[in-house]
């Protein structure tokens, strides 16, 4: 009885986080949005799903989730293959390597909302990077933050070039500490290095993919610092993403019962990814 | 449970920041955001400070809270958990938005005196258009714009233009604009005529288009929006003429960050955006400039913009008589020219501009006077209840023609639609 209770008081204080800012949030939040937004006198009504009923019917919310299905579709993927290759190439011996390092680990440890304002200036038409570089081959200026077609392509790079680095740390990380001994006994039986890493250490790598992975997708839904500076959802909503909308509708339309909406949706679409990587992919991967 | 819940409330209690006491003194809490460049906080600072030494019996806290849009988060989340602070500086569009939320009360309420009756007459009338509505005044005007028109005399002169004649009518500006615009060996453009932002905030830089085309965007209750009126179309089909079919002007959107950075990397001839750019302007732009009124359509125009002062409503009388007392002070003339010499901003009335600082400011540089001039020809901005999803609505429209998604008759329809549909319980 004793023990018990002494087991409970040492998971006292993790308990009292985990309900106080994500259990009971998420569950207020499920609360909220079954009622109507509480105005000055007027108190929240019940409402029942009302609120997800004008969510079906808001063309703007249809539109942040396409835009975010692009933006996960061209952010994950990318930014994990890059971490890795530039895991690969700094884990070799060669000259200034641990300058490179820190160079690839740079744009993680750049404060989101500077690096956003650097390359909003990137992006300026006529005199910005972009367009002095592309104008070295002739290409006339083009406006890519103001154009639809490029905004969201732009954002999807700033992300990559933010992530990559920091991906690139576990894997390092891992890469290390895969035994020498691998590397050694499969040079004595003639493999190549591309089979050597194909088929010995990319499999070994797979704990650290997957835990990369969940962390892309909870980033490519989660980091909007950048839209704020760059577009604020701009031109016509071609670069707004879900958690933005969610921000715009809380805090400036004050409609808090729709953003909790929102919410919902947002962590129905964050559970399903992390339990269908865990279930799935967790099957076909090697721990040691 | 008791525990959790004690621990869950000194959690909460920390993160709201401790709450002031309910005072017999009069302490007054005063949030303010800053939006232009330069040590605004400090003369804030400054200014309270000197407010408290000549008031001994009331201590005025003032709070920095980021930019508009974060303080009025801040405000709001702080009311609804009835910590309201007593007094605090947001945009003039905000007064239908803290008139929904219960959170303000209007200055008439405070307003004694003949003497405070005349202190509210004071003000430049086109800065009382976003402050009154059903006849009660609900803000005091302190940090005051409009648009203004910035061009570069030696791009005119290059250009074979007068350098001290400014574009006066819509014709003029894509004449103008026509001539400034130049083109590299390939055919690439080197240097735009004129440049019109229209990222973020665009309605507000139509409002200017619109006035000039002698039409107004809403009523004055805040429950009608009239995007889909010909004229208004018409104005809009002038702004997007600018960039598709006189290209005189970037096409797409355009940033509203980065134009005044155009402006002196030469990349546009001619710019539009606030008074408030005025001192970065004078900073950093390496060649002459002027500052003029923006062009005339049918008529001359432009919305003004900015902060007003609010009194909440959670206030002990004390606390209201403290409120009042300060505002009146920091907006007495001599103050309120200051202030506009410091920062920018437009003084907010006529008799702070005959003040020996505010004279002496305006014979050294003409052009901060333009703005005060433009006055009588401004609008309110664009302000109904539900404001920012109204205002949201006329941006993507706006953005939609702009980017050639859809025709400015369509987008304007649309927006009309959907800013009939937020209104519609507004109306009754």
């Amino acid at each position: 009885m004793n023990r018990a209770l002494h087991g409970w008081l040492l998971l006292l204080p993790a308990t009292i986080l985990l309900v106080a800012f994500t259990h009971y949030p998420a569950v207020a939040t499920l609360v909220a949005s079954f009622f109507s937004t509480p105005k000055g006198a007027r108190p929240a009504v019940w409402v029942g799903l009302d609120n997800y009923q004008a969510m079906i019917a808001d063309p703007v919310f249809w539109q942040t989730l396409r835009n975010n299905a692009l933006f996960a579709l061209g952010t994950i993927p990318t930014s994990i293959a890059l971490a890795l290759l530039m895991a690969v190439l700094v884990n070799e011996k060669l000259r200034g390597r641990s300058f490179l390092r820190l160079a690839y680990f740079t744009p993680t440890v750049l404060p989101m909302i500077a690096v956003a304002n650097i390359w909003l200036f990137f992006y300026t038409p006529g005199y910005g990077l972009v367009d002095q570089i592309a104008g070295l081959f002739g290409a006339p200026s083009h406006n890519w933050l103001g154009s639809r077609d490029t905004v969201l392509a732009c954002l999807i790079v700033v992300t990559v070039w933010k992530e990559a680095g920091f991906f690139m740390i576990f894997y390092l990380a891992a890469l290390q500490s895969i035994a020498p001994q691998l590397a050694e006994a499969s040079a004595l039986e003639g493999a190549s290095r591309w089979y050597f890493f194909r088929r010995v250490a990319f499999p070994l790598l797979m704990p650290t993919t997957l835990f990369v992975l969940v962390n892309a997708v909870i980033n490519s839904f989660r980091l909007v610092d950048h839209i704020v500076v760059m577009t604020r959802g701009g031109p016509d909503n071609a670069s707004a993403l879900l958690l933005y909308y969610i921000y715009d509708v809380a805090f400036k339309f004050w409609d808090t019962a729709y953003a909790a909406a929102l919410t919902m949706v947002l962590l129905v679409i964050l559970a399903a990814a992390a339990v269908g990587q865990f279930v799935f992919l967790e099957r076909r991967i090697h721990y040691q | 449970m008791r525990f959790v819940t004690a621990v869950f409330v000194a959690v909460t209690g920390l993160m709201l920041g401790a709450a002031p006491a309910a005072s017999q003194t009069a302490d007054i809490t005063f949030y303010y955001p800053v939006a232009v460049g330069g040590p605004v906080t400090k003369i804030v600072d400054g200014l309270a400070a000197d407010f408290m030494k000549e008031n001994p019996g009331i201590k005025v806290k003032p709070i920095y809270a980021g930019t508009y849009q974060e303080t009025i988060v801040k405000v709001l989340t702080a009311a609804k958990s009835g910590e309201a602070p007593q007094t605090a500086i947001l945009l003039s569009t905000d007064m239908f938005t803290l008139i929904d939320e219960d959170a303000v009360v209007p200055f008439d309420d405070a307003i004694k005196t003949a003497e405070d009756k005349a202190w509210l007459a004071s003000f430049f009338g086109a800065f009382m258009l976003n402050s009154r509505t059903g006849g009660k005044t609900w803000g005091i005007p302190f940090q005051r714009s409009t648009i203004v028109l910035y061009w570069n005399k030696e791009a005119f002169k290059e250009a074979g233009l007068d350098p001290n004649k400014p574009p006066t009518t819509w014709t003029e500006q894509v004449e103008y604009a026509r001539k400034l615009t130049k083109h590299d060996a390939s055919g690439h453009v080197t240097q735009w005529g004129v440049q019109v932002p229209s990222s973020g905030f665009p309605y507000w830089l139509f409002q200017g288009f619109t006035t000039q085309n002698d039409v107004l965007l809403m009523n004055d209750a805040g429950t009608q929006t009239f995007f889909d009126k010909p004229a208004v179309v018409e104005a809009l089909q002038h702004w997007v003429d600018l960039g598709q079919k006189h290209k005189v002007m970037a096409p797409g959107v355009i940033e509203w960050g980065t134009t005044p950075k155009d402006f002196f990397e030469r990349k546009t001839a001619m710019m539009w955006t606030t008074t408030g750019n005025l001192t970065n302007v004078k900073n950093n732009a390496k060649f002459e400039f002027g500052v003029a009124m923006l062009p005339a359509g049918k008529r001359r125009g432009s919305p003004t913009g900015g902060g007003n002062f609010y009194l909440f409503k959670k206030n002990t009388p004390a606390q209201q008589a403290a409120v009042l007392k300060f505002v009146k002070w920091i907006t007495s003339p001599e103050r309120a020219a200051q202030w506009g010499i410091d920062t920018g901003y437009v003084a907010v009335r006529a008799d702070a501009w005959e003040t020996p600082a505010m004279k002496k400011y305006v014979a050294g540089f003409p052009a901060a006077a333009v703005a005060r001039d433009q006055l009588p020809h401004a609008v309110a901005e664009l302000s109904t209840h539900e404001n920012q999803r109204v205002t949201k609505a006329l941006n993507d429209g706006l953005q939609a023609a702009l980017t050639g998604a859809k025709t400015p008759a369509q987008a304007m329809k649309d927006a009309q639609a959907e800013a009939e549909r937020i209104l519609r319980s507004h109306r009754r």
